[in-house]
């Protein structure tokens, strides 16, 4: 995989800023010139129909394939999106951008306010899904892309294509959301709010003001990650990769140290995570996935969310995600055939657990390709591609 | 739980003739509901062939994986509990092809997709086949045939009928049978209204378009 992300033809990530322009929140504020950091792959067609937009999770940016420079590793999800791959960059123009409140390069609490020139952090406005996709629709706008052949994403990507089918359903041609819901669920919630104690627990947290104090409160951060990461895999997961081996030792050492390979694991995940992740954003990106709840932004029904969409949807999920369960998959199914939208529903059999969707799950690329193909077929974007492949020496 | 139609892999034509029929009485361009849609031979026929804007509900994950990577909109779900989640009047057909005897409660299910859809087209395989009859009088245990060859305690088809059962359900529920195309050794037979005893004994499946009875 490596060497083939090589081949991926994309930008390296552009920098949009909202000259002169605000943000309208749902909270109530606005965010006044913001910036959004995107990547773009493949190419546009001359009628812009080809567009596929990737919506990144809580803790991933818009390094969606190609390669990503932060990490030195390829773009996490390069197994599903290149030349050839089931959103084949030779076919369609993929944009991943990073959502505001986010800290790989868009507007977040680590920014500076452009109206005090000092760095935002708690006086950072509370952001909701809603705002990231308007955020996301302004790029549209200014890139003067009318509508969007794919919108795709998982887990709060997910969320993020969902309210794309639900705000701006006239722009979506069809729709992908994958281990994901309409809601975040009290469980969801209560592991985040773990994750947000134990970065404010950390004295070198300040108050929100670290930044002003040349510090980070990088063990607070650390442990939610820790924390999110178990919701993240699953016990058949955890069990398959460590069972109860014994890290760089031969006997339990009567002490606190990383016995357990699974300690060392998730104490190595947390460590890396400091390094690219903002604390603040953590907290701001965890609240705005907390309030997501399409249903109440329409009288309390999932179903009036999506009433007459032309969009089509491709819902999936797996067996073993316990964060993002099938049966609230199968509610945004229900709400959208109530709808009378069409809408395809696969649940992947996986003991991988919630990350599934970052992984190589061929049953989910069969799907994911299908599905797509189907849509570019009705869209009639298949002669379109094929003669311009044609052109190309 | 075990697909219903996977038994009669050993008549595949009668299968295939029967998917053909079906298809033939959807007229182009219809909305239409496939339930137990299985590997979606059905709707891409109607799809591809007759163009109509096709969906389906399919009890297996396998099933439903297979669909909808050809790019048939299926979703999983239950005949007996998920008909309720769609609007009335959704869909101009809705297709029950040779599912109605795996369900738990074939009135229910009927009952909804004459809510769901404005016609239905309902194919049942019929236990009141002469070799059937003749198979549990002389042989005195559960019969078995080429499209019914699972062993009583082990098949999914817990409702079988005859073809004069189905019409009387039917009659029940305010039902009309607009026609009737009986199967028997390939040989296909139409008729307008319901079938008769004759019907009964010769056909091995039948095929029922259906509307609801609005007086």
């Amino acid at each position: 995989m490596n060497i083939a992300d090589q081949d991926v033809n994309g930008s390296e990530t552009i920098f949009h800023k909202f000259v002169g322009q605000s943000l309208k929140l749902d909270g109530g504020g606005e965010l006044w010139e913001p910036v959004i950091a995107y990547r773009q792959f493949g190419t546009l067609n001359e009628a812009k129909t080809n567009v596929v937009l990737v919506c990144h999770a809580l803790s991933l940016d818009q390094h969606t394939t190609g390669f990503n420079p932060t990490t030195d590793k390829p773009g996490w999800w390069s197994n599903l999106i290149g030349p050839g791959r089931a959103i084949d960059t030779d076919k369609y123009f993929v944009i991943c951008q990073n959502v505001i409140g986010g800290c790989s390069g868009s507007t977040g609490p680590a920014s500076e306010d452009p109206k005090t020139g000092k760095v935002y952090g708690l006086d950072f406005p509370v952001i909701t899904i809603g705002d990231m996709v308007r955020a996301q629709s302004l790029l549209i706008d200014a890139l003067e892309i009318p509508d969007l052949f794919c919108v795709i994403g998982g887990s709060m990507g997910g969320m993020q294509t969902l309210q794309w089918a639900a705000a701006f359903g006239d722009r979506v041609f069809s729709a992908i959301p994958i281990a994901t819901a309409a809601r975040h669920s009290s469980q969801n919630i209560a592991f985040h709010e773990v994750g947000r104690q134990a970065i404010i627990a950390d004295n070198k947290w300040h108050g929100g003001k670290y930044h002003e104090h040349n510090e980070i409160p990088s063990k607070g951060l650390a442990v939610a990650r820790m924390a999110a990461h178990v919701t993240y895999l699953s016990e058949g997961a955890l069990h398959r990769k460590f069972g109860r081996n014994l890290q760089d030792r031969e006997a339990l050492s009567f002490g606190f140290d990383a016995d357990f390979q699974i300690e060392s694991y998730l104490r190595h995940q947390g460590m890396t995570f400091v390094d690219r992740f903002d604390a603040n954003s953590y907290l701001y990106i965890t609240r705005a996935m907390d309030y997501f709840d399409i249903a109440s932004d329409h009288d309390g029904s999932l179903t009036n969310a999506f009433l007459g969409s032309q969009t089509r949807f491709c819902v999936v999920s797996f067996t073993s995600d316990w964060l993002f369960p099938t049966h609230e998959s199968i509610s945004v199914v229900r709400a959208l055939n109530a709808a009378g939208a069409n809408v395809s529903f696969v649940e992947i059999d996986t003991d991988k657990g919630h990350d599934a969707f970052l992984l190589d799950e061929p049953e989910m690329f069969d799907t994911l390709s299908g599905f797509i193909r189907s849509c570019a077929d009705s869209r009639g974007l298949t002669n379109l591609v094929r003669n311009q492949k044609q052109e190309t020496p | 739980m075990v697909d219903p139609r996977s038994k009669a892999s050993g008549n595949i034509s009668t299968a295939r003739v029967d998917l053909e029929i079906i298809a033939n009485l959807v007229p182009e361009g219809s909305r239409v509901l496939d339930i137990g849609c299985n590997s979606g031979d059905l709707l891409d026929l109607l799809v591809r062939r007759r163009g109509v804007d096709g969906r389906g509900l399919e009890l297996s994950q396998e099933g439903v994986n297979n669909c909808v990577s050809k790019g048939l909109s299926v979703v999983q779900g239950n005949a007996d509990t998920d008909l309720s989640y769609y609007p009335d009047n959704g869909f101009d057909f809705v297709i029950l092809s040779q599912t109605l005897q795996a369900t738990q409660k074939p009135a229910d299910v009927l009952q909804e997709m004459s809510r769901i859809g404005k016609k239905l087209i309902v194919s049942i395989p019929n236990f009141g086949h002469w070799s059937i009859r003749l198979a549990l009088l002389l042989g005195g245990r559960m019969p078995e045939t080429k499209t019914l060859d699972a062993h009583w305690y082990d098949t999914a088809n817990i409702h079988l009928c005859t073809l004069i059962d189905f019409v009387e359900l039917c009659k029940d529920l305010e039902l009309e049978i607009e026609h009737t195309i009986t199967l028997s050794r390939e040989r296909v037979n139409q008729k307008s209204g319901a079938p008769n005893k004759l019907d009964n004994l010769f056909a091995e499946l039948g095929v029922f378009v259906i509307h609801r009875n609005e007086s």
